[in-house]
């Protein structure tokens, strides 16, 4: 099935938002694969029937993180993996997500392995393409 | 050409001793989808007529595509299209004479666009307006406004009464309007889905005062929500700066505050919760919280149910 956007209206996630974690998603599980190409900020906008800025702030967030391109003349496309970010920063970009998830499971009285289980379980629910074969620069 | 549409300097309207809009002041910028949201009556149709000069403010002013709203030349009417509260039409008028009659009033008419518009709507050209459905009214009435393909299209609750079909037809109307750059919309509305589909900025009048005008995504950010248990009865919130909700329920206590600041962290650590949480807030929960009644509050359910009522 080709990938399509939706968007819920009245959610906690404004609209921008939802459009980046599905792209970003859909990138991260393989059903979008460096090279597809995305619709215009206009298409979007018109299928989604959601104001154009929108969909643009969220394209150009995606651009900046590396994970969609703008080909000059041709559209936009689902960049080849790579890393823009250093380590370090992508480790103070996961910190604080991972220190969240062990405070609030500790506080709700779940053991490590429980923690490190379900964490596998998400993981594993993902399908990540094999293998993940990511540079760090 | 000014970078706003629209620009409100300290606008003001009394009707006798009453104050239906008290000096508020903001700025539509050029090629915005601009959403001003309030209960009923809290002065947004006064407001939008008060910009079409339909209706003289008592003090301040406004400029709309760079002119006095008291005195908008002709030219500059010609590049303003307005869609009325309800949509009022000449009912005695067929369709297609209210099209001869409101073309005559502009420099260019898109004929075609009309038709696709009236089209979609379902609706004969022969037809008279008197005759027609809520939802054919204001697919006529929009036809009208945006066949002269406005520069500042004004729309007061455009989506009253409207079924979902032709809500979502008035959606594709306002993303259309986007295709020309640097048109801008001012529009008023209840529905907040479609307000958060299309607005980029958005101003909420409450009780005649203006108490936001900001991008979406700011207005977003800067309202939170809170969730705090407590091991016994949840203490009352106090003096937060801020605070625009308060709901007492048992042991939870749930706050929705303005602006937060470090200081507002602080105030919500000294309340002595058992545990803190941020709630994520839809853009109706934020502005449901601004409209409300300041401060401690009860839903209907909670004050039927104390008062044994039901």
């Amino acid at each position: 099935m080709p990938f399509e956007l939706t968007i819920l209206p009245g959610s906690g996630s404004p609209i921008f938002r939802q459009i980046i974690d599905q792209v970003r998603l859909a990138v991260a599980t393989g059903r979008l694969a460096p090279g597809d190409p995305l619709p215009s900020v206009r298409a979007a906008a018109e299928r989604l029937l959601v104001n154009p800025n929108t969909v643009a702030k969220a394209y150009g967030e995606l651009t900046r993180d590396g994970v969609i391109e703008s080909q000059p003349g041709r559209g936009l496309f689902v960049a080849q993996p790579r890393q823009i970010y250093t380590k370090a920063e992508r480790l103070r970009r996961l910190m604080p997500l991972a220190d969240a998830l062990v405070h609030e499971g500790v506080s709700l009285g779940f053991a490590s392995n429980e923690i490190l289980e379900f964490l596998e379980q998400r993981l594993a629910r993902m399908n990540l393409p094999e293998p993940a074969r990511r540079k760090t620069p | 050409m000014s970078e706003a549409a629209i620009e409100v300097r300290g606008l003001t309207r009394f009707f006798g001793g009453k104050c239906a809009v008290d000096q508020a002041s903001f700025c539509v910028p050029r090629g915005s989808v601009f959403a001003l949201l309030g209960r009923n009556g809290s002065g947004k149709s006064t407001m939008t007529r008060m910009l079409l000069g339909l209706l003289e403010p008592t003090r301040g002013s406004a400029t709309v595509l760079g002119e006095d709203c008291r005195n908008l030349s002709p030219a500059t009417r010609g590049r303003i299209g307005y869609v009325a509260e309800g949509h009022p039409l000449i009912g005695w008028m067929r369709v297609r004479d209210l099209e001869s009659f409101q073309r005559s009033f502009y420099r260019q008419w898109d004929g075609r666009l009309f038709q696709a518009v009236i089209d979609h709507f379902g609706l004969d050209r022969k037809a008279k307006a008197g005759n027609l459905s809520r939802g054919q009214r204001a697919g006529l009435s929009l036809a009208l406004v945006l066949a002269a393909r406005p520069e500042l299209l004004v729309m007061d609750d455009p989506s009253m009464g409207l079924d979902p079909v032709a809500r979502r037809t008035l959606l594709e109307a306002m993303i259309l309007v986007t295709r020309d750059a640097g048109h801008t919309i001012f529009f008023t509305s209840h529905v907040l889905d479609d307000v958060e589909r299309v607005a980029d900025h958005v101003a909420i009048l409450d009780r005649s005062v203006l108490r936001v005008s900001a991008p979406v995504e700011v207005f977003r950010q800067r309202v939170r929500r809170w969730a705090l248990n407590f091991a016994g009865p949840a203490p009352s919130a106090g003096d937060i700066p801020g605070l625009l909700e308060a709901r007492r329920d048992g042991q939870s206590l749930r706050l929705t505050i303005a602006n937060p600041s470090p200081q507002t962290e602080r105030s919500l650590s000294e309340l002595g919760a058992l545990g803190i949480e941020e709630q994520p807030l839809s853009l109706e929960d934020a502005v449901v919280a601004y409209l409300g009644d300041r401060g401690q509050r009860q839903s209907l359910l909670q004050q039927t149910q104390e008062a044994g009522v039901l």
